[in-house]
């Protein structure tokens, strides 16, 4: 079980990891998603790993699994889920603007300067 | 429990949605009911510093749910200072904004501008760390919105590189947070603290690894190298008056680094010895240098303002790193100065944009206004190269002067006064090339381009610079307000049993509601 979590978390952040250097919109955003997929399942795994537990006080029961990893995973997911939503706006503005989806610096931003003045 | 140490959440909180919701059509509203939040920030912020400035630690319970179990807010001398800080530098950026009319140029621009006043002054308050983490997206996520106001092809780029950058950072932030909670069970700052303690000496390497991610999330904020590549782009490509306010920004990380590496990880701890002095420093060092070499080598002058922002923060960086009470102390002059500085100049360098084909620094017409944007120019390359007589220079000279006894001190001091000489030529070049090397030109009349500035954008660079002058004027009364903050700071005893002492819901002596 441990063995199977841990190395989930380390294929998906090497993945994400390699993705988000491909220098290229889409495949940095879908290395982003595996990256915050992977932190998930990690943040999941810091309340220690219980298996069929109930996070809620019952009676009858003796283990507990702990609620606030959950709780924080929650959160997590939302926000990296509107993050995601906002760059692959932006990153489609950004693309359909100068027909070129590469994040890096481009060379002649030193040269050129775009800045419209009304 | 005084529910004043909120309003600088909840005002903007309300504001920006109200604004949205209600003006969102009408300008001149929404720049009425901005320009009066900002100012209602000011008179909360001024009261609260007022309130801390006798050492007493304020806390808030969110809900009235007592420490651990609940969110608190905690206002200390540092976090009181640092939310004046910033609602006083919002008020003189806004007036900039709305006088070089950048605010009509995209849509939403206050409402924005408040959200993220929302998130920076939460992430000063907050004595919880995932809540500061939720502050840092609050802030980052308005960021966004604000970096790519009014839009164009290079700015869009420039965008997507920072979401991006900032999107890896937030991803490591959760994975220091894990590790964190997995090490200690708990979030809250001054909870962690006590735990930290009890920790085993033979079981450290959890909390080691998470200690190191932390700073590591940290340094990106504050741009420290090799964390930096985010800023010189995003800030250039940024609207001026965002990528003053922006200033700020990095300056969150560095409170984020005091604040936690006293509290948490405090400076006698066994698990973190030699995490700044080893590790940071050499950085510190490194980000000074680059980024003084980028401003002798920027090509474009909002470049030159970018880069400078990376050399003060190896300042800041380097100050910190000693973590002795003057070297915060100092670190905390130089951190209210060069936000002051940097927003200036960022300032300057959109007032120059406005009346002058592009930002190259080659032989073009003179701006419009030449004269007071030339002085103005000159006054805050004074302040950001730590000249005398501008407060650069004082708070410059408390880091030499933290730095004088400790080991190190060769190294420190001929960095940094190398680093000032490299950093007066290029401001020097800069200013000279794109002020005075304008002669030769063929004078053109009446360019499209040239609006002459109006008087409510000099009122927001002049308040800034009034403001760096009275800094200098106060440095005396200034800098003991430091030095009993960094003491403060050096004794979490007070700060620890205020969080977690004080009556609420579920507290551990009751044991009920």
């Amino acid at each position: 079980m441990e063995l199977l979590v841990a190395s989930a978390i380390g294929l998906l952040t090497s993945s994400g990891l390699y993705l988000v250097l491909r220098l290229r919109t889409f495949p940095v955003i879908m290395g982003i998603s595996l990256l915050t997929y992977a932190v998930n399942v990690f943040l999941f795994a810091s309340g220690r790993l219980v298996v069929g537990a109930p996070p809620i006080l019952q009676d009858g029961v003796s283990g507990y699994t702990d609620p606030l990893p959950q709780a924080l995973v929650l959160t997590a997911i939302v926000i990296s889920f509107g993050m995601t939503a906002v760059v692959v706006m932006i990153a489609l503005g950004a693309y359909l603007g100068s027909n070129n989806d590469k994040v890096d610096d481009p060379v002649s931003a030193q040269k050129i300067d775009v800045e419209e003045v009304e | 429990m005084t529910h004043w140490i909120i309003a600088p959440v909840i005002l903007p909180a309300i504001l920006a949605p109200f604004i949205i919701l209600a003006a969102r059509y009408h300008l001149g509203i929404q720049r009425v009911f901005s320009v009066a939040g900002v100012i209602g920030l000011i008179a909360v912020a001024t009261g609260l510093a007022w309130q801390a400035s006798d050492g007493s630690v304020m806390l808030y319970q969110l809900g009235g749910w007592a420490a651990p179990f609940g969110i608190v807010i905690v206002g200390d001398r540092l976090s009181t200072l640092m939310v004046l800080l910033t609602s006083v530098l919002a008020l003189f950026v806004l007036l900039y904004s709305i006088g070089s009319n950048w605010d009509n140029r995209g849509r939403h621009f206050h409402a924005l501008y408040h959200f993220q006043l929302m998130g920076i002054m939460g992430a000063f308050l907050t004595g919880d760390l995932f809540n500061l983490f939720v502050f840092f997206e609050v802030l980052l996520i308005a960021s966004y919105g604000l970096m790519i106001h009014s839009g164009g092809d290079l700015r869009l780029r420039a965008g997507v590189q920072y979401v991006l950058f900032n999107l890896l950072g937030s991803t490591l932030f959760l994975f220091a947070l894990g590790s964190i909670y997995a090490e200690t069970g708990t979030l809250n700052m001054a909870d962690i603290a006590q735990r930290v303690q009890l920790i085993d000496d033979n079981a450290t390497a959890g909390i080691r690894v998470a200690a190191v991610l932390l700073l590591l999330v940290f340094i990106i904020k504050a741009a420290v190298f090799p964390l930096h590549f985010w800023l010189p782009s995003s800030y250039a490509e940024a609207p001026g008056p965002v990528a003053a306010l922006f200033a700020i920004m990095t300056k969150v990380g560095a409170y984020a680094i005091i604040r936690v590496y006293t509290v948490i990880f405090p400076p006698d701890l066994l698990v973190t010895n030699g995490l700044h002095t080893k590790w940071l420093l050499p950085f510190a060092l490194i980000s000074l240098v680059v980024g003084v070499c980028g401003v002798l080598a920027a090509r474009k002058l909002d470049r030159l303002a970018a880069y400078s922002i990376v050399a003060s923060m190896g300042m800041v960086m380097i100050a910190i790193s000693f973590f002795t009470l003057s070297s915060i102390a100092a670190a905390l002059y130089y951190i209210v100065h060069s936000t002051f500085a940097a927003a200036a100049l960022f300032l300057i360098v959109d007032l120059v944009r406005t009346s002058r084909a592009n930002l190259e620094l080659t032989e073009q017409p003179p701006v419009s206004d030449a004269a007071l944007t030339a002085g103005l120019f000159f006054i805050a390359a004074i302040a950001m190269t730590g000249l005398p007589p501008l407060s650069g220079f004082m708070g410059k000279l408390l880091i030499l002067d933290a730095a004088f006894d400790t080991e190190n001190m060769v190294w420190v001091w001929s960095v940094i006064l190398v680093a000032s000489l490299v950093s007066i030529v290029g401001f020097s070049r800069a200013g000279s090339i794109v002020f005075w090397k304008t002669q030769n030109c063929e004078q053109v009349e009446n360019n499209v381009n040239h609006i002459a500035p109006t008087a409510l954008s000099y009122a927001g660079i002049g308040g800034l610079i009034a403001v760096l002058v009275i800094y200098t004027i106060f440095s005396g009364p200034i800098y003991h307000y430091m030095v009993a903050t960094a003491e403060q700071l050096f004794a979490p005893k007070e700060y620890i049993s205020t969080v977690l002492e004080s009556p609420g819901k579920l507290t551990k002596s009751t044991e009920g509601y």
